[in-house]
């Protein structure tokens, strides 16, 4: 049986409106708040360590992203653990609030199919993320302008542009899983407690748990450990299961795109390494290769879970 | 063959909701069973029964908000299954507790539902505030939702259908929870949506108000209608008799007399000078020249018009309800 008219009808008015409710509501001021004022912790940290060693380094920019120093953990990784933060704040009552204020009925009596109204709640709250990660990446470049005084150079925008995009993304998983939970509990603290604990488990407890499960899976040969060297079956195993995070997938990217050193993400044997030319930094097409496929994972993990809440929508009762 | 006799059933012509065989099942439980009905331009029709009779569910069917096990129903000639936007962009719909974005003031909430009708800028300040002036909240227009109270928040759920210009406003129990004047005021711009040509689909369980303002009801029950028709009508097929008049009067021979009345069908003699007549229609003229015939002194003449209560009451009281369901 088709339906008859467009499934977005009503779509930019759902976006405008939650974009708006978004923009100025104080839960995106903390947010914000949170993320700016960590990230420029990380940010001082970096420049400051920059400025005393003055090495030689054409991608000068791009260390501003990527530099630790302790106790401060990098800009990048950073943003790898509060981005789904910022993402869960804004999705995990998407549904379940307009139920709980009676008004989900109300609205779906308008000519417009619930395509538009899920549709709308997701891209408005990635638009708002975007928005803030663009000022964030403006942020970082302009104080690199400043405290550095190096102007960067086109590839060097290049990469840290494609660290933007695939923020983006990364915080589309995010968000499509809180919208996911918001479809699934008619409870938004529910929903959030739920989104907060899978949060804190693949950035915390799954890094530490992926090994312990490679070595159960792929036992360490004796003869490796012998020589004192990883057995690669093990360290593949790791990595596999590693990878199922997306904040894990995240961090493989950035290292790719904003480390052009970075000449592959797995395991490398000796025979890899023949006539490579060690510490050059890779062409920026080169890179994008190696980030490819985790970047194309985060994409697939948005659309995946996205589909799933929007089947879960579809048929869900209009009734609380 | 069949479209014809429904017609006829229903006493209507060209109704502008048709439903014929109208069913939902959620899994093995029924909510709504095979119901048929037709309402007319212009009526305000009732629909009446227990909470889980499957008055929402029949309500949600027809905006083509949950889907249809079988059976169709037509909504001003449209299939809210297969055009939901086309239904949805004439009727109005005001649910059961409604809710308004808090945050936002009345004149944004209904400017949201103008956009998602699709109405341009010009249009929509003109009917956002005609509409507010016409409920009477012209002066919170500016207030935020937050502050309004729930006879507030249902005016302005009313105020959304009349800036839609809905053909068909349908309105899920609009007064339960309202105090005494904001039920009478609800009222009121019903009767005006009425006499506007609007028809009103009215679901609730104040018996009282369902009389006052319905032209024609349905009683709902396990998911069936039960009784349809008019208030009187419904007198006749439950109580067996539309009008009780109580006479009080002194005089030779009264009982008799007032039993001579064509259309009476009892008369019981409930004191020395205390007689109730149990008639098809209003016989108190015919009384009152009996009496007055008879030399009699008339003290008192009284009627009890059908109540929907006590229709309502005597049903459910023969017929005990076999198992109370819950709409999901």
């Amino acid at each position: 049986m088709r339906r008859e008219g467009s499934p977005f009808r009503g779509l930019s008015t759902v976006f405008i409106k939650e974009l708006s409710d978004h923009v100025s509501s104080s839960r995106i001021l903390v947010l914000q708040l949170l993320i700016l004022s960590t990230a420029l912790a990380a940010l001082y940290e970096a420049i400051s360590s920059l400025r005393q060693n003055t090495a030689e380094d054409p991608f000068l920019l791009l260390r501003l992203f990527t530099i630790d120093q302790a106790p401060l953990p990098s800009f990048v990784a950073i943003l790898g653990f509060l981005i789904p933060l910022m993402a869960i704040g804004l999705g995990f009552d998407a549904v379940n609030s307009e139920h709980n204020r009676r008004t989900m009925s109300r609205i779906l009596a308008q000519p417009i199919y619930r395509d538009a109204l899920l549709m709308g709640k997701f891209l408005a709250a990635l638009a708002t993320i975007g928005i803030s990660l663009t000022a964030l990446w403006l942020l970082v470049i302009g104080l690199g302008l400043i405290f550095l005084g190096v102007p960067p150079g086109g590839e060097e925008i290049a990469r840290s542009a494609v660290f933007l995009i695939v923020a983006i993304f990364y915080a589309g998983v995010w968000l499509s899983l809180a919208l996911l939970l918001s479809t699934v509990f008619r409870s938004a603290a529910t929903a959030a407690l739920v989104a907060l604990g899978i949060w804190l488990f693949l950035t915390v407890l799954w890094p530490m748990l992926a090994p312990a499960l490679a070595q159960a899976i792929a036992p360490v040969d004796p003869r490796y450990a012998l020589l004192g060297l990883n057995d690669p079956a093990t360290a593949v195993w790791m990595q596999e299961l590693l990878r199922l995070s997306p904040n894990d997938l995240f961090g493989e990217a950035m290292l790719a795109v904003l480390s052009p050193t970075t000449r592959t993400l797995g395991p490398v044997f000796l025979d890899q390494l023949r006539g490579a030319v060690m510490g050059a930094p890779l062409p920026f097409g080169e890179s994008i290769m190696i980030a490819w496929p985790q970047t194309v994972g985060l994409i697939a993990g948005t659309i995946i879970l996205f589909a799933f809440s929007y089947v879960l929508f579809q048929r869900q009762e209009v009734r609380a | 063959m069949s479209e014809q006799q429904t017609e006829a059933n229903s006493g209507l012509h060209d109704p502008v909701i048709r439903a014929r065989g109208l069913t939902r099942r959620y899994g093995k439980s029924i909510a709504v069973d095979s119901i048929d009905f037709g309402i007319a331009r212009s009526e305000v029709f009732g629909l009446l029964g227990p909470n889980g009779a499957g008055k929402t569910t029949t309500i949600l069917m027809m905006l083509g908000l949950t889907e249809i096990s079988s059976g169709e129903v037509s909504v001003l000639g449209f299939n809210p299954a297969r055009e939901p936007l086309k239904v949805k962009q004439r009727v109005g719909y005001l649910p059961d507790a409604v809710g308004f974005y808090d945050q936002l003031t009345a004149v944004e909430n209904l400017a949201y539902t103008a956009k998602l009708m699709g109405l341009a800028r010009a249009e929509r300040a003109a009917r956002i505030e005609a509409a507010l002036a016409r409920v009477g909240l012209a002066e919170v227009a500016e207030k935020r939702v937050a502050t309004f109270s729930r006879g507030m928040r249902q005016r302005l759920g009313l105020a959304e259908i009349i800036m839609k210009r809905a053909e068909i406003a349908i309105l899920d129990e609009p007064t339960s929870g309202l105090d005494p004047q904001a039920t009478q005021e609800f009222l009121g711009l019903i009767g005006e949506l009425k006499a506007e040509g609007v028809t009103v689909l009215l679901s609730s369980h104040m018996l009282d108000q369902v009389q006052r303002v319905c032209d024609r009801v349905a009683l709902f029950r396990n998911g069936r209608i039960v009784l349809m028709g008019t208030v009187p009508e419904l007198a006749v097929k439950v109580l067996g008799a539309g009008f009780v008049v109580e006479v009080e009067a002194e005089g030779p021979g009264i009982a008799r007399r007032l039993a001579m009345i064509p259309g009476v069908t009892q008369v019981e003699t409930l004191a020395a000078d205390r007689y109730r007549m149990t008639a098809e229609r209003d016989v108190r003229p015919d009384a009152a020249r009996a009496v007055v015939a008879g030399d009699g002194a008339l003290r008192r003449l009284s009627v009890d018009e059908p109540s929907l209560e006590a229709i309502y009451a005597r049903y459910f009281q023969d017929q005990p309800a076999g198992g109370v369901r819950h709409a999901a």
